[in-house]
């Protein structure tokens, strides 16, 4: 460490922008926090890439501990990755979390000066995607990744990479039927209007070529625009169900059938612009509520959270094997920080597993040999080695996904289904009366127009666009406020929950802002000796103390030692130091609890620092807020906070501990075979089932970027606060739809009464429904926004 | 007025135009990430000839 300087300003680290420790590392004048910014700041340097740090202040990210890579030399496994590969060239798509300014865009697309071998690399900044290809002749993509994880953008390469699900072709082809529909709207629009403003003997002449013009505009509208209302239709129809598709798939029908028929036989203009206005403002709808979030993925399983291959050890040599081609009886190999992907017994080493996965309880469990580890464990101290005994997807944390009884079977019903049989029902007794009534009076002309003129005036489109158009209105209200909701349908399941079940570590306390309290009593000079000590170490905990010391003096050290996950020591000068977890110091200390970080120095316990988790702030408010629905919490840890959580929520509360992922997910169906519906607030693995099982499920972060289990909506820990207005917003949402659906009732209450006698002229049709639809939008907007105003959330 | 036999021929033509073209941009994958192009073009241009341009004043 040649360049290490004492300097003593108040500054950031000039590459992550973190706090500077009060010894920093320097180079070419400029200060880092740690060895790893500043080897960053170097790399960039030597490759003439320093513009990075023009675009943004401290741009860069703190870089994690070393990972191992050796699977990436495995030819199976670099073909699932591979998006494309030929001859010498070959491309690839990494997800780096790490993304998150223009300065991220500009380092990355720029890595060929870095290598050469890099032909080339596109960002997707909302999806946090790169795009590169490169000669994998001159470069493996070990080296690539290698190259990635040195310039602090290490790649998340899991599980799910290798499953791609392409979901976003559906919504390609709705966006191109959006664009034929608007065409053919447009045009239609334009031969129309001569009829609308009366012709003249001039005019009269193209009336035939109009006529002709918009009933072939017809033909696509209908068959390639509307197809999707048909097939609906038919299928619902199959099932004997009526859904609010079978109505518009008749509307349609008699639209283009009617417009034919009097084209042909030169009767009148036909609908042909009701027609296709209608398809369109019908596909926009459709649209509205297809739109989701790109940068956020709800639908996360066990398979985002695990790599994509393990080291096994066969013949006494490491090999690294695809996690899907781990057998019973393989031997793993788990080092220090890795993910044990199948459950296993231990057969060598020592394991303290980090269960927080499986169990939300955060402190490590030590296993002894023999012992059964389940998959999801995550090793704190040094390699093990373990056997198989059961595969990846039978393995009791992913056995949570593959339960079978989930929600999904329970058909939901939403309001438009619930209410479109009715006003199906309500348009034919209306159509097939007034048929009757005319056949009766012996007009067969008058019979059939008025019964197609009652089932085009009485269109409930506006039901099909009332509910995209508030909803979506709601899910960006939600959105700024840092609620993000899956779909529109989720937010119906919202207003409907009646009970509400809380996870709580990491839900009702926060994970970001750990308190670290020290028990003891500490001198300066020994503060000092800690602090030399652990300033070596990169381990969060170190660096956390280190920060609340605050210490300007060092001292050097001799015999510097780091058993991982469990602590340091040195000796410096003649003191010699120890400081981790209670199995590392060289005496037994009695009496003391046996989490945080303990401290020796000459073999006297000085005592330890401990890490507390905080509550969230205004827990208590939000409770007595949320008192009238019926609460519960599961807890996965232990009783100790029983008194705490008492004082925050209301006597009736239910407050379980000790829980399992599968007793969380059976409490949750138990309630809901009571008639529940459920709203659960949960954030690790271990409340996936739970949340998965629950009506809603809310997946609770403090960054959006992190990763959450699969669930309804993401809620951001700093807006926890806010959620009794988000309830009550999306109750008011189906108050509004319910109102716009009464409107639209009253317009088609005029639109029938010409209709029944027979008199409804295409200019009515063509003017009553824009009428309608702008109301409605314009009604489904500004309700939302006072609705959001009262709620607070604007 | 046989004129606007040809004019609405032509409209419909150029309207079909427009609507293949965007028909083209949307497969082609031109509107999948409508964000970063908008960062990118914010960037300079490299300043690596600033070396140059002084040699080229000094000589």
């Amino acid at each position: 460490m040649e360049d290490q300087n004492n300097i003593a300003t108040k500054a950031l680290c000039y590459h992550c922008g973190e706090d500077l420790p009060k010894l920093s590392y320097s180079i070419d004048d400029k200060n880092f926090c740690c060895a790893g910014c500043r080897g960053v700041y170097k790399i960039l340097s030597e490759n003439n890439l320093c513009n990075y740090y023009l675009y943004n202040n401290n741009p860069g990210r703190q870089l994690k501990e070393e990972s191992h890579l050796e699977y990436l030399d495995e030819p199976n496994i670099i073909a699932q990755l591979l998006d494309y590969r030929h001859e010498s060239s070959s491309i690839i798509t990494f997800y780096i979390p790490a993304i998150h300014c223009s300065s991220c865009i500009w380092l990355l697309e720029h890595l060929y000066k870095i290598n050469p071998a890099i032909f080339s690399s596109r960002i997707d900044f909302l999806k946090k995607q790169v795009t590169i290809s490169f000669n994998h002749e001159e470069i493996s993509l070990r080296e690539l990744v290698e190259t990635l994880n040195k310039i602090g953008y290490e790649p998340l390469i899991s599980l799910q990479d290798v499953v791609k699900e392409h979901s976003s072709s559906v919504d390609k082809a709705l966006v191109l039927k959006i664009a034929v529909a608007g065409f053919l709207m447009g045009n239609v629009m334009l031969f129309s209007f001569p009829e609308y403003f009366g012709l003249s003997g001039l005019e009269k002449q193209f009336q035939y070529l109009f006529g002709w013009l918009n009933l072939a505009f017809s033909i696509p509208a209908t068959f390639y625009c509307g197809r999707d209302y048909f097939v609906s239709a038919i299928t619902s129809l199959r099932h004997k169900h009526i859904n609010l598709d079978t109505p518009l798939a008749l509307i349609i029908a008699v639209l283009f059938f009617r417009t034919a028929f009097e084209v042909i036989f030169n009767t009148g203009p036909g609908f042909a612009d009701t027609l296709t206005g209608l398809v369109f403002l019908l596909l926009m709808g459709k649209w509205l509520k297809q739109r989701t979030y790109h940068h956020i993925s709800f639908d996360r399983d066990y398979r985002s959270y695990f790599p994509i291959a393990v080291t096994t050890i066969q013949d006494g040599k490491e090999k690294p094997v695809s996690i899907n081609e781990v057998k019973i009886g393989d031997r793993l190999w788990i080092r220090n920080g890795e993910l044990v992907p199948a459950d296993a017994i231990l057969m060598k080493g020592d394991a303290w597993m980090d269960m927080s996965f499986v169990t939300g309880e955060s402190e490590p469990v030590h296993k002894v040999l023999g012992e059964i580890i389940y998959a999801g464990g995550r090793q704190t101290t040094e390699a093990i080695e373990l056997e198989v005994i059961k595969p990846v997807s039978q393995s009791y944390l992913t056995g949570l996904w593959n339960n079978e009884h989930y929600k999904n079977s329970i058909q939901k019903e939403t309001f438009n289904d619930s209410i479109a049989k009715y006003f199906s029902l309500g348009v034919f007794i209306i159509a097939f009366s007034a048929t009757a009534y005319w056949l009766f009076q012996q007009d067969s002309h008058k019979a059939w127009s008025a019964f197609t003129a009652v089932i085009i005036v009485a269109c409930p489109c506006v039901l099909a666009l009332s509910t995209p158009f508030t909803l979506s209105a709601i899910l960006s209200v939600f959105d700024k406020k840092g609620f993000y909701v899956k779909n529109t349908d989720a937010v119906e399941e919202l207003a409907k929950c009646d009970a509400i079940v809380f996870d709580k570590t990491g839900t009702l306390t926060s994970t970001e802002n750990a308190q670290i309290t020290f028990s003891g009593s500490l001198d300066d000079g020994e503060k000092i000796l800690i602090a030399s000590l652990l300033r070596n170490s990169s381990h969060p905990l170190s660096r956390h103390i280190l920060k609340i010391l605050n210490v300007d003096e060092f001292c050097s050290l001799e015999d510097y030692r780091e058993v991982l996950g469990k602590g340091l020591t040195a000796k410096v000068g003649h003191h010699t130091i120890y400081a981790g977890h209670l199995s590392m110091l060289p005496i037994t200390v009695e009496n003391i609890s046996k989490s945080g970080v303990h401290i020796v120095i000459d073999r006297v316990y000085k005592g330890y620092f401990d890490i507390e988790q905080k509550w969230r702030p205004g827990l208590t408010h939000l409770m007595s807020k949320l008192s009238k629905y019926k609460m519960q919490v599961l807890s996965g840890d232990t009783d100790r906070d029983l008194w705490m959580l008492k004082t925050i929520f209301p006597k009736s509360t239910r407050i379980k501990f000790g829980q399992s992922p599968h007793e969380k997910l059976n409490t949750i169906l138990e309630l809901q075979q009571g008639g529940s519906k459920i709203m659960m607030l949960g954030d690790g693995l271990n409340d996936a089932g739970a949340l998965k099982q629950s009506n809603f499920g809310i997946a609770l972060t403090d960054n959006i970027n992190n990763f959450t289990p699969g669930c309804d909506a993401i809620l951001k820990g700093s807006s926890l606060n806010d959620l009794p207005g988000f309830i009550q917003l999306s109750k008011d949402g189906l108050k509004i739809i319910k109102t716009s659906f009464a409107i639209a009732t009253a317009y088609n209450c005029i639109g029938v009464y010409y209709a029944v006698q027979g008199t409804l002229y295409p200019l009515v049709a063509a003017v009553l429904m824009p009428i309608s639809t702008v109301t409605i939008i314009c009604f489904t907007t500004f309700a939302t926004r006072i609705f959001a105003r009262k709620n607070k959330l604007i | 007025m046989n004129i606007l036999y040809f004019l609405v021929g032509s409209s419909v033509l150029m309207a079909l135009i427009f609507l293949g073209a965007f028909f083209w941009a949307y497969k082609t994958g031109q509107n999948d990430d409508v964000h970063t192009p908008g960062i990118r073009i914010l960037f300079d241009d490299e300043p690596q000839n600033e070396k140059s341009e002084e040699d080229h004043f000094y000589n």
